[in-house]
């Protein structure tokens, strides 16, 4: 088992402060580029701006495997200049407004500080009704300059608190992080692809394309799926929770994007159990990854997704588990090293 | 003029919610004891700091308040590791999902999030809408075991985003309300290390402005001034906020007019930043001016109080915004105010000031 030290939590750190809202994934671009170089046999960024990486291995009947996850965060762009110093926005991707009115931002290549203010309470008459995102600007400061079309991301700032994460972005930069890790440690029974996918939040569209090139024998999807394992405030159970923190990877079973493959579904069971490696089964239900584009693409692709969970998805800041980002690799490591094309028997 | 950056940025950094002002009050007392003759505590815990004046004693006196205390958050309950808070202070829930916080635990701080619980956890319809301060939590990233060691009702709950430097020399940052203005006042203080001034200062870091103007108050009545100053925040113009009840950064402090102001004081404020070139807003205070001015004035007998603003964007809010030259124009206003203070102005004040 591989565990997690001072490099793998440098590297995390790097990837979640970076800014690369779906649409311009250049700032993770630039750090995976650098990452996988001296693993890869190929490394080529596609037309949509993915970067795919091949690893050959060794011997007879290597199965293709793809591993998708994706560079690219939820966040804004800018879209008007008031000649202020404040800048009205657009969201890209989902984000609850609720989670804008006095944050901390960050945009555009150089992260210029700004914030989202609101007006002072003293001169708000009824605090019930939603602060709407019409009603919001980023505010750069009296000689702050963007440019209409510029990116802009929650400014958190990576931060380990004892067992746990506390982070924007853990969705999908802890997916980036582990194919790393497993290009570093790949295994030589398969020929190992790996996609670093732009564009999942706005419609799972870097992996659409990644797929047909890779044109591999099965996939799984890396991401991260929040947990909603916090206490009811009402009479009934909490039984609708997706997952739960420090449960370990989540195994994906169905959601809205695909019926996830079930004799994959069974094999990383399988792999857990033998390796002792703790596991969940996500709730099945609602949500997407990137295996609902890759499943459908060329003749079809048998796709399964496992998911490192974190509270408070789309959110300033999410937190994770470092022990659930460390089995949700060995799972995955395990998996690639003992899977032969009998799995898809 | 002395960089007031560092320090402004040390004292919104440091703890100091209502009622519980010891961090702050301690820092402001190590950086103000250089400056005065003499530091103490109230029975409320505000700092008063005296530089004697150097006219004949008995001696009038300018009591100078700026409120430290910040508006915060207390646990009131805890539920399988997760924290239910109420507010000390006024606060808008809806600036609290996704905002970082640190959880003054008696244990140790811990750094934490306040967190919006999804819909089907809250009661029918609670979750569609803003979401009231009694269904937010507080998750510090520890097991349910870790924190009922280490968390107790009643801990403190702060705001933790950090000071950001903003273009134009503007900071922003929790707490600004109303450490910029204690800033002010330390920079009224370095001015007079340099100036002579017949009348004692008192330079008085207020506790519970908050809550009940109870620091205020209390100082007043004890230190029993000739006349009094509360230095505040006010409204700075941003989105949403209308250009009548609002202050642009950067285009100096207000004088406040109403009720709580004595005219008089007014009056020889505005006249003296004129003569210095200082740039300033008259702002209308109609009724109450809601800062310590309306318990300074009440105080014994009744006291002579003025009120000087720095206009502020997003009050309350953890990204508070200020321009640093108008925090550096009310303090040099206020040792000029001190300054020119004569031996008799106390006998000059009149009504009828045309």
């Amino acid at each position: 088992m591989i565990s997690i030290g001072a490099q793998q939590f440098k590297l995390l750190e790097k990837l979640c402060n970076a800014l690369a809202v779906s649409g311009d994934e250049s700032e993770v671009r630039k750090i995976v580029l650098e990452e996988v170089k001296p693993f890869a046999d190929e490394v080529k960024v596609d037309a949509l701006g993915s970067v795919l990486v091949t690893k050959k291995g060794s011997g007879k009947n290597r199965l293709r495997v793809m591993l998708d996850a994706h560079m690219d965060e939820v966040g804004f762009m800018i879209i008007s200049d008031d000649g202020n110093g404040f800048y009205r926005f657009e969201i890209i991707g989902s984000i609850d407004v609720r989670h804008l009115a006095g944050k901390q931002v960050i945009v555009g290549k150089d992260h210029l500080p700004g914030v989202i203010g609101t007006p002072p309470i003293h001169l708000v008459h009824d605090t019930s009704g939603k602060i709407e995102l019409s009603s919001l600007s980023i505010d750069l400061g009296s000689s702050g300059k963007a440019k209409v079309g510029e990116y802009a991301t929650f400014a958190t700032k990576f931060k380990r608190v004892g067992a746990s994460i506390f982070s924007k972005a853990i969705d999908d930069r802890i997916g980036i992080a582990i194919l790393i890790e497993l290009l570093k440690h790949a295994p030589s029974n398969i020929d190992l692809c790996l996609a670093f996918s732009v564009q999942e939040e706005i419609g799972l569209r870097g992996a659409k394309v990644a797929a047909h090139y890779f044109n591999p024998d099965l996939a799984i999807a890396v991401d991260s799926t929040p947990a909603r394992d916090l206490p009811s405030q009402n009479d009934e159970e909490n039984v609708s929770y997706n997952t739960k923190l420090g449960l370990g990877p989540a195994i994906y079973i169905a959601n809205s994007s695909t019926i996830d493959d079930p004799r994959l579904v069974r094999f990383l069971e399988e792999t857990a159990v033998k390796e002792k490696i703790p596991y969940q089964f996500r709730q099945p239900g609602g949500g997407g990854t990137d295996a609902g584009s890759i499943q459908r693409a060329r003749a079809g692709v048998p796709v399964v997704s496992v998911s490192v969970p974190h509270r408070y998805t789309h959110s300033p800041i999410s937190i994770a588990r470092v022990d659930d980002w460390k089995n949700t690799f060995n799972l995955l490591h395990s998996a690639l090293k003992r899977i032969t094309p009998a799995a898809l028997r | 003029m002395t960089d007031i950056l560092p320090f402004l940025k040390s004292l919104i950094s440091v703890s100091g919610i209502s009622a519980y002002e010891t961090p702050v009050a301690n820092l402001i007392e190590a950086k103000w004891k250089p400056l005065v003759d003499e530091t103490s505590r109230s029975r409320l815990g505000s700092l008063h700091g005296l530089k004697r004046g150097s006219g004949k004693s008995p001696r009038s006196s300018v009591l100078i308040a700026t409120h430290m205390d910040a508006i915060g958050l207390m646990v009131t309950q805890i539920t399988d590791g997760f924290l239910h808070i109420t507010e000390i202070g006024g606060i808008d829930p809806r600036v609290l999902p996704g905002t970082p916080v640190v959880v003054h635990a008696s244990g140790g701080d811990l750094p934490a999030v306040i967190v919006m619980p999804p819909a089907n956890l809250l009661p029918d319809g609670e979750g569609k809408k803003t979401i009231a301060l009694k269904y937010l939590l507080v998750d510090t990233g520890l097991s349910a075991r870790e924190v009922s060691k280490r968390v107790a009702i009643g801990d403190l709950v702060a705001f933790n985003t950090e000071p950001v430097e903003m273009s134009g020399e503007n900071v922003s940052g929790h707490t600004l309300d109303n450490r910029a203005s204690v800033a002010a006042l330390t920079i009224c203080l370095e001015e007079l290390q340099f100036k002579s001034h017949l009348w004692d200062v008192w330079a008085v870091a207020t506790t519970q402005e908050e809550v009940t103007l109870g620091g205020a108050k209390t100082s007043a009545f004890q230190i029993k001034p000739s006349i009094a100053i509360a230095v505040d925040v006010t409204f700075g113009r941003s989105p949403g906020v209308n250009d009548w009840e609002s202050f642009p950064l950067g285009k100096g402090p207000t004088l406040g007019i109403g009720a709580n102001m004595h005219p008089f004081l007014h009056k020889r404020f505005a006249e003296l930043a004129e003569k210095l070139e200082i740039p300033f807003a008259v702002e209308a205070m109609p009724a109450s001016s809601s800062t310590d001015a309306e318990t300074l004035q009440l105080a014994a007998d009744g006291i002579p109080t003025m009120v000087l603003s720095i206009p502020l964007r997003y009050m309350h809010t953890p990204v508070e915004m200020v321009a640093l030259k108008d925090i550096q124009r009310a303090g040099r206003l206020l040792a000029e105010f001190a300054a020119s203070l004569q031996a008799d102005f106390f006998e000059k004040i009149v009504w009828d000031v045309s």
